[in-house]
């Protein structure tokens, strides 16, 4: 009962959310509209009783990468004359009739109840997303890919740096 | 009334849409990254919902991953934006056709 309540107004919270994102003028209340949706679905990780990926959540995605966003957003200024005209033909009423079909295979997924190809649990075990339980699977059977993400950040850092460093700007003050 | 884990993936599919067309509608390069940084959300909601279901924790540790490549796509392509425009003082993407410096 309690997960019914919290289910419907936290989906409609993710809902709103999501629907400022991409309906907002000003791309603050874009990034404040996303920052919701990640809190939501935050507290729907704890009820799946996901508790890292929940912490996770709330410090690097709300906390770091949408500081980021606004970080950018305050940097290059807001423009509010946004020109969302369609350059190609018929996008729009294409995007429409392929979402209304989404929309309808999501209905019929919810009145189906289940799916028939997520089996349920065949342990009696419940999962539980603690640091431990976490962290002990990551360096055993996932320790490769969580080396290659080492590769992958460095990269991106480095290539951060380099697009800050040997920017446009950069070269402009070099000519003059 | 119990809630299943149908019910979330349906959400997710929802939002995945709405993030997939704010990516179509909007031009500001900005709030279409916004927009991929949505989809990513939707689809790690559906990969702890299945984890859930199948009992397995494999879902969660899908989901840092998810997170890590977010993370770090997030930083080079805020840099490649704020690099665009320093040289072409707009975010807008249709003002990025032309692919020449």
């Amino acid at each position: 009962m309690v997960e019914l309540f919290l289910f419907f107004i936290l989906a409609a919270v993710a809902i709103f959310g999501a629907l400022a994102v991409v309906f907002a003028r000003n791309p603050v209340y874009g990034a404040m509209g996303l920052m919701i949706t990640l809190f939501s679905l935050a507290v729907f990780y704890v009820m799946h009783l996901a508790h890292l990926v929940a912490a996770v959540q709330v410090i690097v995605y709300a906390g770091a990468v949408m500081t980021l966003f606004l970080f950018v957003i305050m940097m290059i200024g807001v423009d509010k004359d946004e020109d969302t005209s369609e350059k190609l033909p018929m996008q729009r009423q294409l995007v429409a009739g392929l979402g209304l079909v989404v929309v309808l295979l999501a209905g019929i997924a919810v009145v189906g109840g289940r799916f028939d190809w997520v089996r349920p649990a065949t342990s009696s075990v419940e999962v539980n997303g603690t640091v431990q339980e976490v962290g002990l699977l990551l360096f055993t059977d996932w320790i490769l890919p969580f080396e290659a993400t080492s590769l992958l950040l460095i990269i991106a850092a480095a290539g951060a740096i380099a697009l800050a460093y040997f920017g446009p700007r950069r070269r402009d003050r070099e000519d003059a | 009334m119990e809630v299943t884990a149908a019910w979330y993936m349906s959400l997710a599919a929802v939002l995945f849409l709405i993030g997939a067309s704010g990516m179509l509608i909007r031009r500001n390069a900005l709030m279409m990254f916004m927009s991929i940084e949505l989809m990513l959300n939707s689809v790690n909601l559906t990969f702890v919902a299945a984890g859930k279901e199948l009992g397995s924790l494999d879902g969660q540790l899908a989901v840092f991953f998810v997170l890590v490549v977010a993370a770090a796509e997030v930083v080079v392509g805020l840099a490649i934006i704020v690099s665009v425009f320093q040289s072409r003082s707009s975010a807008s993407a249709d003002d990025l056709s032309k692919l020449k410096g």
